[in-house]
């Protein structure tokens, strides 16, 4: 039986290319950067050339780009390293309710240590309102925290008006700091402009295994003049922000990653999944009653189907379309293992019982017509079964 | 996670439950929601008279609920069938494991869910039946 693979939000397998750079890392150049030799210098190199590919995606300097063991290390280091480098004492946090847990439990941790933190609502339809952000500044407010793209319901942010207006509050006003602007772009960086002058932003996230890379590596963005302070400490790689020997291969992966992503074939191939998507959404609020979508239709990534069903949970649904070949999701992989409702959901307006019942569908470069077929074949006879055994009746 | 999440036995369960389902003229029904995850159960039981005891002659179960939650319900509605009051809540969380296999620590609400469903239809007919 073919699978079906429809959970791009969670991972994405490598780009062939990516890892035909990559293995010439891990066999014949493995040498370790920091040596002067030979073998040493040419990992070095190529170390430098990936970091001019992300630098070129991002529209900043190469010097900017700290390569981190993560996409969760990066959240983690913009956010405590920003802090641990700002002279306020009790600095202030603007993020959202609807950000990553790796932006989200890093406020939290800092709010027990005793800093301020606001946790922004959201709309219903799943955005952020500048209005609101506007009135939660205040002269104490150092770091905002604003994530690109959603990855549960694939909602995009107005990161570059938030960035214009953090400018303007800069300008007017006593503060105690400048304020720093931090963006987590891991699911963003697949669809949406990443360029961080037009954004407006001081830190930005990146992920090489949601775009076709490698896991265990990421990036962090540090606009020049930032003050920052590492969160690891070591030999000093990274300009000192993140010690540890370079995962070379890794590094090399998201560099070649980066490249394919700005393929002009990609623009294409987008249109392709957009259109897909809008096919998904819009049969199975058809053919299924008692569905709704999740997000904003408009404000919304061109691979993101998220929709909650009456009578019928989650991980139930998750688990018997497996059976039949189709592999999907509830809310983020990255907290299956918690039960709680989606804090996404709930923070759009969801109830709890709505908010356990969601399925997300994430589309990918590899991605087919059949794929959307067999979504539309099984997806109604499942939803039919769990609400035979929910004794649902629409 | 290194245990496959959903075990054989298990997902054989949840897709195939056995004990699916209202009883009509039930004399007993527990429902009860889950506090963690918010996901609800109805279980029906059937009561008769057996050498002068009461047991439980049929027990079916509806749930919005995860596939483990599913499975487990199933599982209880035909460990307790034939058992009195008594026996039928001593069926505890090993005699589960012991039939389905494994269950993550995260899903052990989910049989809670199951066993407090089980108490309140029986609470449920008790009080039907003192009137
Ligand atoms: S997660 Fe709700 S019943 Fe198992």
């Amino acid at each position: 039986m073919p699978k079906t693979y429809l959970d791009y939000a969670a991972t994405t397998p490598c780009d062939p290319k990516v890892t035909r750079a990559m293995s010439v890392f891990l066999k014949k150049d493995f040498g370790n950067p920091s040596s002067i030799h030979n073998f040493g210098q040419k990992a070095s190199m190529a170390i430098g050339g990936a970091r001019q590919s992300v630098a070129e995606f991002l529209g900043c300097e190469s010097e900017e780009i700290v390569f981190t063991g993560s996409a969760t290390e990066a959240d983690n280091l913009a956010i405590f390293g920003t802090v641990k480098a700002s002279k306020i004492t009790k600095p202030h946090i603007i993020t959202s309710q609807i950000e990553h847990p790796a932006v989200l439990e890093s406020c939290r941790e800092l709010e027990k240590q005793g800093a301020e933190i606001t946790y922004l609502p959201v709309n219903k339809d799943g955005v952020v309102e500048i209005a609101e952000l506007k009135k939660a500044l205040r002269p104490n407010t150092l770091l905002v925290s604003i994530i690109y793209a959603n990855n549960e319901v694939g909602t995009i942010q107005p990161i570059a008006e938030i960035g214009e207006l953090i400018g303007h509050a800069m300008s007017s006003g006593h503060r105690m700091s400048k304020i720093y602007f931090h963006t987590d772009a891991v699911q963003a960086a697949n669809f949406l402009d990443c360029d961080v002058k037009k954004l407006g932003v001081d830190l930005l996230t990146l992920s090489a295994h949601k775009i076709y890379g490698p896991k265990g590596i990421g990036a962090l963005y540090v606009k020049k003049g930032t003050p920052i302070a590492p969160v690891i400490y070591g030999g000093g790689h990274e300009r000192g922000l993140r010690s540890g020997t370079e995962n070379v291969a890794g590094i090399v992966g998201l560099g070649q990653a980066i490249k394919e992503i700005q393929n002009p074939k990609l623009k294409i191939q987008n249109i392709k999944i957009r259109q897909f998507r809008d096919k998904l959404i819009k049969t199975i609020l058809k053919i299924i009653p008692g569905s709704r979508l999740n997000g904003s239709l408009t404000q919304r990534l061109a691979n993101n189907v998220n929709i909650s069903f009456d009578g019928a949970e989650g991980e139930a649904i998750i688990v018997m379309l497996d059976q039949k070949g189709i592999a999907a999701s509830t809310g983020s992989a990255c907290s299956s293992g918690s039960l709680e409702p989606s804090h996404v959901l709930l923070a759009m307006g969801l109830s709890e019982e709505q908010a356990h019942g969601s399925l997300r569908l994430t589309l990918g470069k590899l991605t087919t017509q059949q794929d959307i077929e067999k979504v539309f074949k099984v997806l109604p006879t499942v939803i039919q079964r769990l609400r035979k055994i929910s004794g649902y009746h629409s | 996670m290194e245990q496959p999440y959903y075990t054989k036995k298990i997902l054989e369960r949840f897709i195939h439950p056995r004990n699916l389902g209202k009883i009509k003229d039930a004399d007993g029904i527990g429902d009860t929601q889950n506090l963690r995850c918010g996901d609800l159960m109805n279980l029906y039981i059937k009561v008769a008279k057996q050498d002068g005891r009461e047991i439980i002659k049929d027990a079916k179960f509806e749930t919005i609920g995860c596939g483990h939650a599913i499975a487990i319900s199933d599982m209880i509605c035909d460990l307790v069938k034939g058992k009195t009051f008594e026996e039928a809540q001593k069926v505890g969380f090993e005699t589960i494991v012991k039939e389905i296999g494994p269950i993550p620590p995260v899903k052990m609400h989910c049989a809670k869910l199951a066993q407090a469903a089980l108490k309140a239809a029986i609470d449920d007919y008790l009080k039907k039946s003192k009137k």
